[in-house]
């Protein structure tokens, strides 16, 4: 029997089928010419015309019917040029046949299952070409939807793929180098897997390996990258906001300190922008596991990894603000998950920084949240105090920042929670009993002395709201006492400044900040509870209700004309040099001017 | 089935010293491990385990950092088919030119068209894929059913199972069943239906993380 010319195209189906079986096993005896022939067609790639396209179809299904002959090693050019083939690069005729083809090697042999799935998951990502020819989405959703349901189907097939299958995706996850297409669009995929019918069993990998990920290109953006140190006494920034008002001497020598100027100056990163991208893809998935009642699984998944990677990474930036956005989304279950888990690590946990890194995200975090029910806030803050109280209550020692970083970490903590939300409690009477039976002044006035040692402008800002709010329970500024920088609260926290991490301050990365601003407590929201006249109670809600975190209140509200003079209606916060030192909470905090600054 | 077998086997697992406040935890853990992956030592796939921890006591070994081995007899469920055993699964797909059918729930069987004997024909039923015996019309094999075949080689790297079904003793489970004499005059050789009870005295050591000794194992014998 002669060998047909493929180009012909002259026999049925049958007798292709018939050829192609034959040409596989000659192929083994040696005798490789209609063999050579196949594998040829199989490169075939650019500019086929139809009936190049027919034949390759044709040679994909005839060969998916006779995949029982392929043999691993002896047609390894033909297996090596069909797993060459992305189906980007083809039409959808080919796509389906190729896919069947590979749905079938893959259950016909054990050997053959891994390549299979490994040239899959390449097809996650489509060749750097194609970013180049600006393709149409229709494309993307042709082949994703192939892939992953080849994925299934094979699953079905051969239980034991998706075991081989998530080695695979954690191994072939793209380096944080790669440009940020690739990874976004990979990243999908991995998500996609997280929710499809395979979800169960790899899911889990994918939530970890993409937290690892954010954590990776969160690392990569340096802190110097965001933090301007020729700041002078000043320690504290503003709370950067777009500003409309009037610009004084303090604005114009740093014009760059407006939010917009902060996000351009490093956005344009190209790791920020990654994050950004994968952060809002997050986000995204985050919102349909809410919505088809998952959240709750994917949270306790997320949560170990936080407490594996992100907790312990030195100071991480955004990556965190996957877990507040996923709280928000369910704050009873998720929101109250996530304070417990805090509070626990820093009552129980061994390590001290990590005690510290724990609790300086629970006071970030109880700050910010505005999903978090006022309540919940207070006990999670009596069990900070809790601790702080049994700590020092046989301790008669002296201030020493080094021996008792944890327990000044908890004074701290204790302090800036209050900033945030004293008003609040005062507020709701039975919270304000429970805030005195904290008896908050007996720790602060202990011997160690946690009010020298903590940060200035935090027990500066405390001591100066309990005095607004007339609290008597708590501790009083003394008229002389000024809190500057001392030698003490510059060693607290170490050389790596462990006490100057405010982990939620206000998200830099543009895409992700439209997620977190409705959720989100800006400190120009306590500041305009203060700067009211005669707030009451609706007005306190009313200022930490605003979405937009503008201190302006409606036209319609009363105290309308208390508003601060120079100040523009529906423009934000402006800028009052006299309150420049101590009249504003900082919301971001930088390093001072001093050698060890970051 | 064929291919199922208990095994006794004497383990010692080290442990680190981390899991010395939960080490049943850790235990059971690492005999996890040994699941649905194809062990030399046992001779089979591990598919369930039973521990008995004989004593509280367990023995520290110094090194980089002390272990702690704790000694216990555990009772090992093991799949291992050979060539030759009659298996059954459940069909998932059907080809023109092969059967695919999962046995045991996690071990993938393909049964291609040269093994397949002249007998079955492949039809497509309104819309649904199934072959029928050409003598006996009520044989079907669908997607779905209990299929009966028998092994021919056996990929322990993947668990994946060759069959054929030219035996007459193979094919649907239930047609074969309710017309053992349609085929059994055919057939003289008996099929082996009963699980072998084997006791094997394994002197095995795991070590967390490590390669598994080659254990003395006494020989098999087959009942």
């Amino acid at each position: 029997m002669g060998v047909p010319d493929m180009d012909e195209l002259s026999f049925t189906d049958s007798q292709l089928h018939y050829y192609v079986k034959d040409a596989l096993k000659s192929a083994i005896q040696g005798d490789c010419d209609f063999y050579n022939q196949l594998v040829a067609v199989m490169h075939r790639k650019e500019r086929l015309s139809a009936a190049d396209v027919a034949l390759l179809v044709t040679c994909l299904k005839a060969l998916t019917g006779a995949v029982s002959c392929i043999d691993i090693s002896h047609h390894k050019s033909l297996l090596a040029a069909i797993l060459r083939m992305s189906l980007w690069d083809y039409g959808t005729d080919v796509m389906d046949a190729l896919t069947d083809a590979l749905e079938s090697l893959a259950s016909s042999n054990g050997e053959h299952v891994n390549l299979c799935l490994e040239m899959l998951v390449s097809n996650f990502v489509p060749p750097s070409a194609y970013f180049e020819k600006h393709r149409g989405p229709s494309k993307k959703s042709e082949v994703l939807d192939r892939v992953h349901s080849t994925l299934i189907d094979i699953a079905n097939v051969v239980p034991l793929s998706p075991m081989i299958l998530e080695k695979l995706v954690r191994d072939k996850m793209p380096h944080v180098y790669v440009k940020e297409q690739p990874i976004v669009m990979y990243v999908e995929s991995m998500l996609r897997l997280e929710s499809g019918a395979m979800g169960e069993l790899v899911g889990s990998m994918a939530l970890i390996v993409l937290m690892d990920k954010l954590i990776e290109l969160d690392v990569e953006i340096a802190w110097k990258d965001i933090l301007e140190d020729d700041f002078q006494k000043d320690v504290f920034d503003f709370e950067l906001e777009d500003l409309a008002g009037p610009a004084d001497n303090f604005n114009q020598e740093n014009k760059d300190y407006t939010r917009e100027a902060s996000m351009q100056r490093f956005c344009t990163g190209n790791h920020a922008e990654k994050l950004d991208s994968l952060m809002v893809l997050t986000f995204e998935h985050l919102q349909c596991c809410y919505e088809t009642g998952r959240l709750v699984q994917v949270f306790e998944i997320l949560l170990q990894s936080f407490r594996i990677t992100v907790l312990t990474a030195y100071k991480s930036k955004f990556a965190q603000f996957v877990m507040f956005y996923a709280c928000s989304l369910d704050p009873e279950n998720c929101g109250k998950l996530f304070a417990d888990a805090l509070a626990d690590i820093f009552v129980n946990g061994v390590h001290p920084e990590w005690r510290m890194s724990a609790v300086a995200y629970l006071a970030s975090y109880l700050a910010r949240a505005k999903f978090l029910p006022i309540p919940l806030i207070a006990t999670m803050l009596e069990r900070v105090v809790d601790w702080c109280s049994k700590y020092c209550k046989n301790r008669g020692s002296d201030i020493n920042p080094k021996a008792h970083k944890v327990f000044y970490a908890g004074c701290q903590a204790t302090m800036y929670v209050l900033c945030f939300r004293m008003k609040q409690m005062l507020a709701l009477p039975r919270l304000k009993s429970q805030l005195k039976l904290m008896q908050i002044d007996d720790i602060l006035g202990h011997p160690l002395k946690p009010l020298q040692v903590c940060l200035p402008s935090i027990v500066d800002e405390f001591l100066r709201q309990v005095k607004e709010n007339r609290v008597c329970f708590l501790p009083e500024r003394l008229a002389d006492q000024d809190f500057l920088e001392s030698e003490h609260s510059t060693v607290f926290g170490g050389i790596e400044k462990q006490g100057m991490f405010f982990p939620f301050d206000p998200i830099l990365l543009a895409n992700c900040d439209r997620y977190i601003r409705p959720n989100y407590v800006y400190w120009s929201m306590v500041r305009s509870s203060y700067d009211e006249e005669g707030t009451s109670d609706e007005d306190v809600a009313d200022a930490y209700d605003r979405e937009d975190g503008m201190s302006i209140p409606d036209e319609e509200e009363s105290d309308a004309d208390e508003f601060i003079p120079g100040f523009e209606k529906m423009s934000i916060t402006p800028r009052d040099s006299s309150h420049r030192f101590g009249g504003r909470m900082p919301s971001k905090i930088r390093p001072s001017m001093s050698p060890e600054s970051l | 089935m064929a291919g199922l077998e208990e095994c006794e086997a004497n383990l010692v697992v080290y442990l680190h010293p981390s899991k010395a406040n939960c080490p049943s935890d850790a235990i059971l853990s690492e005999l996890s491990s040994l699941l649905f992956t194809y062990n030399e030592t046992f001779g089979g796939v591990v598919l369930a385990y039973d521990p008995s921890i004989r004593s509280n006591l367990a023995k520290i070994v110094p090194g980089t950092f002390p272990c702690f081995g704790v000694q216990l007899k555990a009772k090992l469920l093991l799949f291992n088919p050979k060539p030759d055993m009659v298996l059954e699964g459940e069909v998932v797909k059907l080809t023109p030119n092969s059967i695919h059918a999962v046995v045991l729930g996690f071990s993938s069987a393909v049964i291609a068209d040269d093994d397949i004997r002249d007998e079955f024909k492949h039809k497509v039923k309104g819309g649904e894929e199934v072959y029928v015996s050409r003598t006996h019309r009520k044989h079907k094999i669908k997607v779905g059913a209990i299929l009966r075949f028998t092994v021919k080689s056996f990929d322990e790297e993947i668990l994946h199972i060759s069959g054929s079904l030219l035996a007459p003793h193979t094919g649907g489970a239930r047609w074969l069943d309710k017309n053992t004499d349609e085929w059994s005059r055919v057939d003289s050789t008996a099929t082996k239906r009963d699980t072998d009870k084997l006791l094997i005295n394994v002197d095995t050591s795991m070590k967390n993380g490590e390669q598994i000794e080659k254990p003395k194992k006494r020989r098999r014998e087959q009942s």
